[in-house]
């Protein structure tokens, strides 16, 4: 085991964990640790844009910005993060141009916009022009210009370094009231070296998890396969809370059979959903913005559509995006990606056929609680000092229930910028914490399990069971029953889990090892997804109960919050004690959710 | 900038049969595959799976069908799958290649698929090689905007034309095919090779950044771009379609041309 001691450490180079490193890396002696070379890192899948109220084209404010994000967050958006973020979009988006991203332009020359569901003019009065975007490979021009920045910076990058634990150490400490609680203070993280199979210690005065999302707890998904939850599911094993997991996004347009992602952008450029009736049944569902109502709206019409026998193909499983009437120049120049996708894993032509499309998981909106500073909380209102966490992996929320399409390429530029910039001041004048004795005692007795077990089940065939019964059971369309099935499945494969033996047990690039350990983080999180879906007994944005079909503000328009708890049991799954944390409301009062 | 369209009809007739593929078809295929595995044996060797396949697998989901169904030691990086992260370039049939971009069904399934690692670079273990000397050039000609002068308050203005100019190099996603495809590469490994040149092209031609000339200087070097035979190999092998011949011919040009 070898230790090393920098001001910051920061878990992931997608682009959260870059943003950051751009600010902390010249500012303290910071490190970043990612178990993917920094440009594969999934932020560069992004395709359809980074909104903020440029006003380039058309009139935009923040404000408006603001009101469709929490709006579209179907209002269990904390505010006050909100309006930072849509506040911040405008230098958010100028910073990245400065630093080089080339943005596509208007014929005057500035970054062009162009439109994105849920973002509107005015309060919902029409659709707005507000997502800047580089063709639809927004997100690798991002991903592509932050590491670019990050060389210019000289920034210290260890690759392919898995983070597997989070050192925290707890002492007594007095609230406001008097009463003793116990306060954790971060001393640094464990990491596994991919080539060597060495453990390495950080020590780090401040840690910032920006390892993004969790898709992989689905089978059909536009995530990557290394998106394993793996920063939310360390924060849930030492003892963090994790907000709002139930909300997932489902993305409408993901290759069918494949969930490989067609942007949003298409419908913005003016692709339509058709049934098999050839029939554009978005009218029916959102009759004013139609194709560009959000994600969880479209979705649902789309499940729906094919629930009630209007779905297309020989298993009528699927429904079409319809790019047929559009000019094939102008989608060329626009789309170039999406149509070459099509074309290679379907072998369909977009300008001749519709594209067969379905759901796929995309995005969790929910994840480590983090207030507007980015810090990370222990309870609703305890800051742990040193700890911070930005992108897909952090819950500010700025998403809520519900995501709006390009708000969250913005998430991580402003977020993880501010992250940055407060884990370096944090350590300007913070002192190391002392590492726990044997800090890497965690990590070492499970790698050893694993390489030393002779059970008899198999990584892989877990990993399936449970992808295949959360897209059967939690994902567009849940209740009691799918729910209750699906939580039975996962604590099986719980139990089977500790039963599990692998076939590499060599030192050197062992991924064997390590899907092993990602599939207990997919596990962990599967169980919170469930037991928060479980107990929410309301429909809201992501998360459609069929049995609450509405929303239940008198009930639950509060954040839920649940813990790693063993002497707890919520939902009937012991382990998991589930609390809530009040939503922040500021200007708007929470309305029915109309488009 | 984004055109006013016309509103799709409410409802169109479909084509007979759209979106529809009737069956799903299978087919069997071996793949072998040349195993490195320096812990346990110290030379390379070939490996043959026989595996039942899906109409649209790709070769990564072959090697995953070994990796998860008979041997968990094969060893490959991988993440996107659907060739936008540059994780798994390899040799497939000999030629360069993302594997989760290459249709099995587009292959000659009738004989073995071979798989190996990139050329060029240390191997590590199977198909895993050590990426380090690739981005070692790839930073080496300074891959990041540079401009002299005040920061303007908002955007620095670029025509949608002057941007047109390095349209194709911004779609690198630094995933080496082209580089380990490049026989000069092989001989030379000090060779800069066709990425870090794409990516000083994506430089070098934007008009917002003024340090071209440093660029071109550090290009002009005995390892720089004189050494390109113009093989074309790098081109053929880019998953990402970027014409890396003429990008490097373009440099070319440049360097000759410039005024200083
Ligand atoms: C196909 C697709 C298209 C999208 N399109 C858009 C869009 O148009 N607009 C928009 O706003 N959003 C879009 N999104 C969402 C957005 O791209 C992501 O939410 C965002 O990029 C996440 O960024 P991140 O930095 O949080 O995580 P990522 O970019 O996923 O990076 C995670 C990093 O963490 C590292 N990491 C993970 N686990 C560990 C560990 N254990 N140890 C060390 N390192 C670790 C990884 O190596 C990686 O570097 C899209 C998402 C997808 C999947
Ligand atoms: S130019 Fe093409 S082949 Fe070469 S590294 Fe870039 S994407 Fe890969
Ligand atoms: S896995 Fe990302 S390019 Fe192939």
């Amino acid at each position: 085991m070898q230790v090393h001691k920098y001001d910051v450490v920061i878990v992931g180079a997608g682009g959260a964990g870059m943003r950051a490193a751009i600010e902390s890396g010249q500012r303290a002696r910071t490190a970043v640790l990612t178990k993917l070379y920094p440009t594969r890192s999934h932020t560069g899948a992004a395709q359809g844009g980074m909104c903020a109220a440029l006003a380039n084209v058309e009139e935009d404010n923040w404000e408006w910005h603001t009101f469709d994000t929490v709006k579209g967050g179907d209002y269990i958006v904390d505010q006050d993060a909100a309006e930072v973020m849509a506040k911040e979009a405008i230098d958010a988006v100028l910073d990245l141009e400065k630093m080089g991203l080339p943005f596509n332009r208007t014929p005057e020359g500035k970054i062009d916009q162009r439109r994105f569901g849920g973002h509107t003019r005015d309060h919902g009065k029409a659709a707005v022009r507000r997502a800047c975007y580089a063709a639809d490979r927004t997100g690798h021009m991002i991903l592509q210009t932050l590491y670019q920045n990050c060389v210019k910076h000289n920034v210290e990058f260890y690759n392919e370094y898995y983070v597997l634990d989070l050192l925290m150490v707890e002492e007594e400490a007095f609230r406001e009231d008097g009463t003793a609680y116990q306060q954790k203070r971060v001393a640094g993280v464990v990491s596994y070296d991919l080539a060597t199979g060495e453990l390495h210690v950080f020590q780090a005065k401040s840690v910032i998890f920006a390892s993004g999302g969790a898709g992989k707890v689905f089978k059909t998904t536009s995530n990557a396969h290394t998106l394993t939850g793996d920063g939310m599911g360390i924060a849930f094993r030492s003892g963090l809370p994790l907000e709002d997991m139930e909300f997932f996004q489902f993305h409408p347009t993901g290759l069918a059979g494949l969930g490989i992602l067609l942007t949003e952008g298409a419908r913005g450029e003016g692709a339509i959903l058709r049934n098999s009736d050839g029939e554009r049944f978005m009218e029916r569902y959102a009759p004013t913005i139609k194709d560009l109502a959000p994600r969880d709206i479209v979705a649902r019409a789309m499940a729906n559509e094919v629930r009630e026998g209007r779905g297309c193909g020989p298993n009528k499983d699927y429904v079409l995006l319809d790019l047929t009437h559009l000019e094939p120049e102008h989608i060329e120049s626009k789309l170039p990606d999406i149509t070459e996708f099509a074309r290679t894993y379907l072998g369909v032509e977009p300008f001749t056929d519709p594209v067969p499309v379905y759901p796929t998981a995309h995005y969790a909106m929910g994840g480590v609680p983090t207030n507007i500073e980015t810090e990370v909380l222990q309870d609703n209102d305890t800051v742990i000092p040193g700890l911070y966490a930005a992108g897909e992996t952090a819950c500010v929320s700025v998403h809520g229930a519900n995501r709006l399409g390009t708000n969250s390429l913005l998430d991580i530029n402003v977020f993880g910028r501010r992250a940055g910039i407060a884990a370096a001041k944090y350590a300007q004048d913070a002192d190391f914490v002392e590492l726990p004795e044997n800090p890497d005692a965690l990590v070492t007795a499970q790698l050893e399990g694993l390489l030393s077990s002779t059970g008899t089940e198999n990584v892989a065939a877990l990993r399936k069971t449970l992808q295949d019964t959360m897209d059967a059971k939690v994902q567009v369309f849940r209740d009691e029953k799918s729910l209750t099935e699906a939580l039975e499945v996962i604590e099986d494969l719980r139990k089977r889990y500790k039963n599990v033996s692998i076939q590499d047990k060599g030192k050197r690039f062992n991924l064997d090892l390590l899907e092993a350990v990602e599939l207990g983080f997919l596990l962990d999180l599967a169980e919170v997804m469930t037991t928060a879906a479980l107990h929410r007994k309301e429909s809201r944005g992501g998360h459609y109960r069929e049995d609450y079909p509405n929303r239940d503000d008198e009930n639950f328009m509060i954040h839920s919050m649940a813990y790693r708890d063993h002497n707890a049991t919520t939902e009937g799954i012991s382990g998991i004690r589930l609390e809530t944390k009040p939503v922040v409301v500021t200007r708007y009062q929470p309305m029915e959710r109309k488009y | 900038m984004s055109t006013e369209l016309p509103e799709p009809p409410s409802k169109i007739e479909l084509k007979a049969g759209v979106g529809g593929g009737g069956e799903i078809p299978t087919f069997n295929i071996t793949l072998r595959v040349r195993r490195y595995l320096p812990e346990t044996t110290a030379e390379a060797y070939w490996e043959d799976f026989k595996l039942t396949m899906y109409g649209t697998d790709r070769v990564l989901d072959a090697l995953h069908k070994v990796k998860w169904d008979h041997d968990g030691s094969l060893s490959f990086r991988r993440s996107c799958a659907h060739g936008v992260c540059g994780s798994d370039a390899m040799r497939i049939n000999g030629r360069n290649r993302l594997a989760c971009k290459t249709l099995l069904k587009d292959l000659d399934t009738s004989k073995p698929i071979t798989v190996e690692a990139i050329k060029g670079l240390p191997l590590e273990k199977d198909l895993i090689v050590d990426m380090e000397p690739f981005f070692q050039s790839y930073r080496e000609i300074m891959p990041f905007l540079i401009t002299k002068g005040h920061e303007p308050t908002k955007e620095r203005i670029q025509s949608a034309e002057e941007r047109a100019v390095f349209d194709d190099t911004t779609k690198c996603i630094l995933c080496a095919a082209c580089t380990s495809s490049c026989p000069v590469f092989w001989t030379d490994g000090q060779y800069f090779g066709p990425a870090a040149i794409v990516n000083a092209h994506r430089f070098i031609f934007d008009s917002r950044d003024e340090a071209g000339d440093m660029r071109l200087e550090i290009l002009n070097d005995k390892e720089g771009v004189w050494r390109c035979r113009t093989t074309f190999n790098c081109s053929e092998a880019c998953p990402r379609g970027i014409q890396v011949t003429k990008a490097i011919a373009e440099v070319k040009q440049a360097i000759l041309s410039r005024t200083v």
